[in-house]
């Protein structure tokens, strides 16, 4: 649970759950094993298209959730259950102490459900004097805690077996030995007497069924089972978002939750209860069955355009278990009470802009989460929409007020970026590559020297371009090259790289357009959403997508951020719209370019021998999901060696970094060992951030790796 | 059925650490429990769990599992339980049919036959409107149950015809059991029967 209310009390947890080497081991452990569970349990099935279907169905259901509420109502009603619905979360549980009074219970058995730890819902219950037993092993332990989970699906696998051992020790007052196996079967017996005497059952529902009033519940462990059948009631706290129209549409999801989750084909048991069932331990022999469904904002964000996508949400989990971050600071410091990329937002809406303002800010952007989730929520973009929305309520930081300023006027940005030549000149190393020490204003220097940073280069891209020009007399193919800022005016021998490897072709025309800008990813990343719509506009004017086959950029970041914020950011501008549209259409990265569009042989080049590893840009691999090029581009000329974890981010992240030097220190490292370990002399990328973070950090540790980019390692050897 | 999904369904249901055995008739089951229920080790005194460092609360529950060994077996046709009965009776077991309540330290064997079965994923669907059946397929330590061939279906999609028809009767409580109850909430380290049976056999009876 995230509570700081300074960013830098939050920054100083960050660090500490940056040094609890077992939950930072558990973590990693998982991340690797998950990928592969979860590629094994869909093996030979269409994920992305169950993903949309997934997505499609959840939109209608979402857009049609009073409809279905009040059928669910009358349906389950004529059944005998009471269906109830709260605004609120402390109405939700006020309803449900309400239940507990009425039906004379006193002890309460719990299956685990994300809902009632949205609501606090245990802590209500003991402030009304019920006792409340949680009954999934997971939320058990950290019920004794007095913890929230950290993660939605396995809430303590933050705890070691040690831990739980000395737990369990207290309940049992007994001596516990920590074999985990003796554990679960000291759980198992402990908890069995709580079933027994307790006469309320509370579960959460994974679905609840419209066309049947069915409540759907998914566990692995079957104390849903037990906690729905032993005591004489049943209260079930639902979510409005849970309510499916049909069976078919909870079987649908019911293909994705395991497996997404954790690699599972299905759950151990999955439980359908229709109706008020058999209870032999009520008066007359049935159960007296509540169902609460819980509005608490989910009606108003079912009609918010931009994010009603949220409730598509089947709380799988999946993207804490991609997160990098996630991965490195664990679930109490990477949400409130939600979780991972959703847990972020959801934060927002559930519990409040205070404990979300740090969150938002704590993300990468790698799109991992984006990649995985089993309801296609485009969670990167709505964190930073999230971002800045805080922003325009709480106000602007004067950092980021001020590269917003100057970011809109593109005149002013770059001359005050090759003013910088000159004044980093003091702070520059002997032979002028990387910078000795940073000016103190930007940052705290001891913070960012995991890696050596670079100078602005001697002469921008721009500025040469007049004189490098190839020319083309009868092009096949229009080209327009969009540097980026970085290439522009930090490494401009990148893009002379590209245009020698593209103009040795003789077939491209390729043009450098003056008035184009920063693409705008840093300042959407720091919440300035209004200056990020202003250099969009100012980009797409400056590159009239009509006189141009394609539009290539060098740097994946600028290329994803182009082709994809650019439509959702420009959404509005309807004198630009069909020019957007085209303009997204037409990015291309060089790999692509230069190996599927333009096919170049490895016959243009001289084979250097070199074993050459490759560091998969975020917006590369997962923003434009080019994946095959790059590599067989590499292996044109060298020998591409596959490394470990190839496609997780290497902590760069633009500002990200600079906010978060200790995550991104930490990630970086954990790359540098990856390429390390693959006995390469040289590391290929496609993005120039992940060149700065790489080199500088190969720098900074005195490592002999050379870090370059495709082109560059393509132009060297050309014939 | 078709010979694939019968592989598919064992290969899946074997994943999850259920033992399955083709059997040729309803004989072949009742003998089968029986004979697991006198080869199993918790058929001697101890309930799973019991011989763990457990609070005394929690072993008061223990004790009240007296020596005998049980099958549970609610709802079935009442020729099968008579047969059923024959030959937990020779063997010395004792049958219920009902009272589950009462044995809710757990029993030794949970017997029960499937309503659907799903390839796909190894599941078995059990219509456990039944409070006995409910509470039988959960307190035994070992669940074994038969699953009909000709009613084997491939995905869960392919039952739905099947499984409404079932859930639009009210009351209901259908349950998809797929494998033995299991948790990897401590550090992720697979644990089987923290809640419910520690095995599941599945008698694929062929009836076709």
């Amino acid at each position: 649970m995230q509570t700081a209310v300074k960013i830098e009390e939050y920054l100083q947890e960050v660090e500490e759950s940056l040094g609890n080497e077992f939950q930072r081991k558990a973590l990693d452990t998982f991340a690797v094993a998950y990928r592969t569970g979860r590629a094994n349990a869909f093996a030979g099935m269409d994920v992305k298209g169950l993903v949309d279907e997934i997505a499609q169905a959840k939109d209608e259901g979402i857009r049609r959730m009073d409809e279905l509420y009040a059928q669910f109502k009358q349906k389950a009603e004529s059944m005998g259950v009471h269906v109830h619905l709260a605004k609120t979360a402390h109405e939700a549980n006020e309803i449900i102490a309400r239940i507990a009074k009425e039906n004379d219970c006193k002890k309460v058995i719990k299956a685990k459900s994300m809902t009632a730890e949205e609501t606090h819902l245990n802590q209500h219950l003991e402030g009304e004097g019920l006792k409340i037993v949680e009954s999934d092993l997971g939320e058990w332990i950290i019920q004794m805690r007095g913890e929230g989970p950290s993660h939605m699906v396995m809430p303590a696998i933050h705890l070691s077996r040690y831990q739980v051992a000395d737990l369990f020790a207290g309940v049992t007052k007994k001596e516990q030995d920590p074999d985990i196996q003796k554990l679960v079967k000291v759980a198992r017996r402990e908890l069995r007497k709580e079933y027994v005497e307790a006469d309320m059952g509370i579960s959460g529902s994974n679905f609840a069924v419209v066309e049947t009033g069915t409540i759907g519940l998914v566990t692995n462990e079957g104390n849903a089972r037990l906690a729905t059948t032993l005591p004489r009631v049943h209260v079930a706290l639902v979510g409005l978002e849970k309510l499916t129209p049909t069976l078919h549409d909870a079987l649908r999801i019911l293909r994705a939750l395991p497996r997404n989750a954790t690699g599972q084909q299905i759950t151990s048991y999955v439980t359908w209860i229709t109706g008020p069932n058999e209870c032999t331990g009520a008066p007359d022999n049935k159960k007296v069955m509540h169902v609460v469904f819980m509005d608490n904002g989910r009606k108003a964000l079912a009609q918010d355009k931009d994010f009603s996508q949220i409730l598509r949400c089947i709380r799988c989990g999946a993207c804490a278990n991609v997160c990098p971050v996630y991965r490195l600071v664990g679930g109490h410091k990477y949400g409130h009470v939600y979780i991972g990329a959703i847990g972020l937002i959801m934060t927002y809406f559930f519990h409040g802009r205070d404990k979300a303002k740090f969150l938002v800010q704590n993300c990468v952007n790698c799109g991992a989460c984006k990649e995985i989730c089993a309801a296609g929520i485009d969670l990167p973009r709505l964190i930073k929409e999230i971002h800045a929305r805080i922003q325009d309520e709480d106000g602007h930081p004067t950092q980021s007020k001020m590269m917003g300023m100057v970011l809109k006027n593109r005149t002013l940005f770059h001359t005050l970026l090759k003013n910088m030549r000159w004044a980093q000149k003091p702070f520059a190393e002997r032979g002028g590559e990387y910078i000795r020490h940073l000016p103190t204003i930007f940052m705290k220097e001891k913070d960012q020297d995991f890696r050596k940073l670079p100078t602005i280069a001697k002469k921008a891209f721009r500025d040469e371009w007049k004189s490098i020009k190839p020319t083309v007399t009868n092009p096949k193919l229009r080209v327009a090259l969009f540097s980026g800022c970085v290439q522009d005016f930090v490494y401009p021998e990148q893009m002379k790289a590209a245009v020698k490897v593209i103009a040795s072709t003789g077939s491209v025309a390729l043009d450098y357009p003056m008035k184009q800008s920063c693409c705008g990813l840093p300042v959407n990343m720091m919440g300035e959403k209004q200056a990020a719509k202003e250099v969009a506009r100012q980009n797409v004017l400056a590159l009239d997508p009509a006189d141009y086959d394609y539009i290539m950029t060098m740097c994946a970041s600028c290329a994803s951020h182009l082709k994809h914020a650019y439509p959702k950011l420009l959404e509005n501008e309807t004198d630009l719209a069909p020019k957007v549209a085209q303009f997204a259409d037409k990015v291309i990265d060089f790999s692509s370019l230069i190996h599927d569009v333009l096919q170049l042989s490895s016959m243009k080049f001289t084979r250097s021998g070199k074993r050459v590893g490759y560091h998969a840009p975020c917006h590369l691999c997962r923003g434009l999901e080019v994946r095959e090029a790059p590599r067989e581009a590499i292996n044109m000329a060298h020998d591409y060696v596959p490394t470990s974890e190839e496609e997780v981010c290497c902590g760069f992240g633009g500002t990200y970094s600079m906010k978060f030097p200790a995550i991104s220190k930490t990630l970086l490292a954990k790359k540098l060992a990856n390429l390390e370990a693959g006995e390469i002399t040289a590391v290929a990328t496609d993005c120039p951030g992940c060149v700065m973070q790489i080199r500088g950090g190969m720098k900074a540790a005195g490592k002999e790796i050379e870090v370059k980019h495709v082109a560059e390692l393509l132009a060297e050897r050309l014939r | 059925m078709s010979q694939e999904h019968i592989e598919l369904f064992t290969k899946k249901a074997e994943a999850v650490s259920a033992i399955i055995k083709p059997i040729g008739s309803m004989d072949e089951a009742y003998a089968y429990a029986v004979d697991v229920c006198l080869n199993k080790d918790a058929c001697q005194l101890l309930l799973s769990g019991c011989e763990n460092a457990i609070s005394d609360e929690a072993s008061e529950l223990c004790v009240a599992k007296a020596a005998d060994k049980v099958i549970a077996a609610p709802k079935l046709a009442d020729d099968q339980y008579a047969e059923l009965a024959k030959a937990a009776d020779k063997a010395g077991v004792k049958l219920i049919a009902d009272g589950l309540r009462s044995h809710l330290a757990g029993i030794d064997i949970g017997f029960a036959v499937a309503d659907l079965g799903l390839a796909e994923t190894g599941s078995l669907v059990l219509d456990s409107s039944s409070e006995d059946l409910r509470l039988s397929t959960m307190v035994s330590e070992i669940n074994v149950v038969v699953l009909p061939l000709s009613k084997l279906r491939a995905t869960s999609y392919e039952a739905e015809a099947e499984l409404l028809p079932m859930m639009q009767k009210s009351p209901n409580y259908l349950a998809f059991i797929t494998g033995a109850s299991r948790t990897a909430d401590i550090e992720r380290v697979l644990a089987i029967g923290v809640h419910g049976p520690l095995e599941l056999h599945i008698l694929l009876l062929e009836d076709a």
